[in-house]
């Protein structure tokens, strides 16, 4: 009987949700605008260093180790100054990342120990800073190279060439493209059912159904099931658009991604409900679940990778469940694995959503 | 049509909100069929004996029955038995008519062909036929009130509770409203109801008025107004309620 109570719940639930003016709307269009644009913005090739250049020994040398750097596609050379004030001046002035000075004689000392660059990197923008040095770095490296061969062609230079498996143009869109569903998940599954069951306690039609037969365990499910569509909903959107306007397609079986969806979105949902029958407002409900997705989003390893973490961030993680499904899709997506080699993973999501929809029907109350 | 039997029994039935006692040892009886109002200021605590009667609260202490289920240990067998009606929201805004009948129907267990049966019935008597596909948020408040009262005994309940049913509605309304209530009480079903309106409390069978969280008086309108050497329930209320001590 409680069946037919919960088929009944659940066409109110789908009716409502018809009628309410911007939900329908969110559910498409915020899968669709996140995964057309953000993987187009939220990129962290660093490309356009700045570089001001020293040249103290205005040798073959240092002129070939400038125009190997201003072919550099990721390097521009803004300015080469005859000292150094003035190249520290443009960088002041915000016009430049990277110093690199060449100091006298370089050319002559090159094959000694004693011998050195130096290059120096603006710290304001970090990651600009330190890639962009790295650039320089990789630059004068591959020149000093091809000079020493041609100074001595019996020297033996030894060969680094370096592959990237699985992403092999290192297309930060690939790495991208499934963490932002993950990220989409995170929010509509996450906000929706939080607000769906605190608007009713707002209007106070929760009372009109605290006051029926109604199971706990009914009422819940019919917070949760409906959310759990959106969810595949959701997820499928952002497949498709991966797939036709960015070509990225799961490696993997498509079905691995599916799987973790299902126990993901069970999962938010739950925190929703839990989070819903702690507060009273929608404001308190808002706040509570935005400290969450806060910690969600940077500690899941969604922009920082979890192995950069300090080792005690890196132990918190595991009690962060999105780490779990950002892992998984990022495999699934790039490698092909497969449900059997990650179980571990799906053990986890799979033991978060048990606990969170328990915890979602223990703490709801129909009397207080 | 009043039986001898029993269908709400209240002992000293108190809710503590920390330090504040809103409802203060309040017994009564209420018997099968019966129309019993609740009177009493704002804040005397009417809507909290209620909604601990309903099993939306858990009382401090003290026990209650209805229908012969315990309050306490068996509030989920109580909302079998009971319909309630809350003076706004009892049913949902964005659904329809017919769609809130089908819900809250289907959740007491009515078949579906019960459920047409009785609606069909319902509209013709509320006269509201045409008006089971309009949203509820788009009726006049008055037909909103029927609405929901009917939906509270469409499932034929033992008690039906009504928490100011009537605030906010026209006086034409209301007559109409009470009619209602007085149908359904002559198929034998007891009616709880609170009011603010005092013509209302002459259409009950017996009156409690409420005074900080006790129960100041309980009789029947006439034998209140012998008691209180009073003209009207108009003069019973005010003074009755000017022994209240604590302010809102």
């Amino acid at each position: 009987m409680q069946i037919r109570i919960l088929a009944a719940l659940l066409r109110k639930e789908v009716l409502l949700m018809k009628r309410n003016p911007i939900i329908p709307k969110i559910v498409i269009m915020m899968p669709l605008m996140v995964m057309l644009v953000l993987p187009l913005i939220a990129n962290l090739d660093v490309k356009n260093v700045n570089i001001v250049i020293v040249d103290n020994d205005r040798s073959q040398l240092s002129r070939r180790i400038i125009s190997d750097i201003s072919h550099n596609g990721y390097l521009r050379v803004e300015a080469i100054e005859g000292n150094h004030t003035e190249a520290l001046k443009i960088i002041e002035d915000g016009k430049a990342d990277v110093i690199l000075t060449i100091p006298y004689d370089y050319s002559k000392n090159v094959t000694s120990q004693s011998s050195h660059l130096d290059i120096e990197a603006n710290g304001v923008n970090a990651t600009k800073g330190m890639l962009g040095a790295q650039y320089v770095t990789q630059s004068v490296v591959g020149t000093l190279t091809q000079w020493r061969e041609l100074q001595d062609p019996n020297i033996v230079v030894p060969e680094i060439s370096v592959i990237n498996r699985y992403n092999p143009t290192l297309n930060f869109k690939n790495y991208m493209i499934p963490a932002l569903m993950v990220v989409l998940l995170i929010i509509i599954c996450g906000f929706l059912p939080t607000l769906n069951l605190v608007s009713e306690k707002e209007t106070g039609t929760i009372e009109a159904m605290n006051v029926t037969p109604v199971g706990k365990l009914t009422f819940v499910l019919s917070k949760l099931i409906p959310f759990w569509v959106i969810g595949l909903l959701v997820i499928t959107v952002g497949i498709l658009v991966g797939g036709f306007v960015y070509g990225l397609w799961p490696v993997g079986n498509v079905l691995a991604v599916y799987l973790a969806t299902i126990l993901f979105t069970l999962l938010m949902s739950g925190l929703g409900v839990v989070i819903a029958n702690g507060s009273s407002t929608m404001l308190q409900s808002i706040f509570v679940m935005f400290a969450f997705i806060i910690v969600f989003q940077l500690m899941g390893g969604l922009f920082t990778p979890i192995a950069s973490m300090p080792e005690w961030a890196q132990i918190i993680t595991y009690g962060v469940p999105p780490r779990y499904f950002i892992e998984i899709m990022r495999s699934v997506y790039l490698k092909g694995t497969s449900v059997s080699e990650l179980w571990v993973q799906y053990i986890a999501l799979f033991g978060y959503a048990l606990v969170l929809c328990v915890l979602a029907a223990l703490t709801y109350k129909k009397q207080s | 049509m009043i039986s001898s039997e029993v269908v709400i029994s209240v002992k000293d039935l108190t809710k503590k909100f920390g330090n504040f006692t809103a409802v203060d040892h309040i017994s009564f009886d209420v018997r099968k069929g019966e129309i019993f109002g609740f009177l009493g200021a704002n804040g005397a605590g009417k809507t909290t004996a209620m909604r601990m009667l309903c099993g939306l609260s858990f009382p401090t202490s003290g026990d209650g029955r209805v229908d012969g289920y315990d309050i306490i240990t068996q509030s989920e067998e109580v909302k079998k038995h009971i319909g309630y009606m809350s003076q706004k929201f009892s049913l949902y805004e964005n659904l329809t008519v017919a769609e809130n009948i089908r819900l809250f129907c289907t959740i007491y267990g009515m078949s579906n062909k019960e459920i047409k049966e009785q609606s069909t019935r319902l509209y013709s008597y509320l006269d509201m036929e045409g008006m089971e596909k309009k949203l509820v948020k788009d009726i006049p408040v008055g037909w909103k009130q029927k609405l929901a009262f009917s939906v509270a005994t469409m499932h034929n309940p033992a008690v039906v509770f009504l928490d100011e049913p009537t605030g906010g509605v026209d006086p034409i309304t209301r007559r109409k409203f009470w009619e209602l209530i007085y149908e359904v009480s002559s198929k034998g079903v007891t009616v709880f109801v609170t009011t603010h309106y005092l013509d209302e409390a002459e259409y009950c069978d017996r009156i409690s008025i409420m005074v900080d969280g006790q129960i100041a008086a309980l009789n029947s309108p006439e034998g209140l107004k012998q008691e209180f050497h009073a003209e009207t329930m108009d003069e019973v209320f005010r003074k009755v309620a000017s022994q209240a001590k604590r302010t809102e």
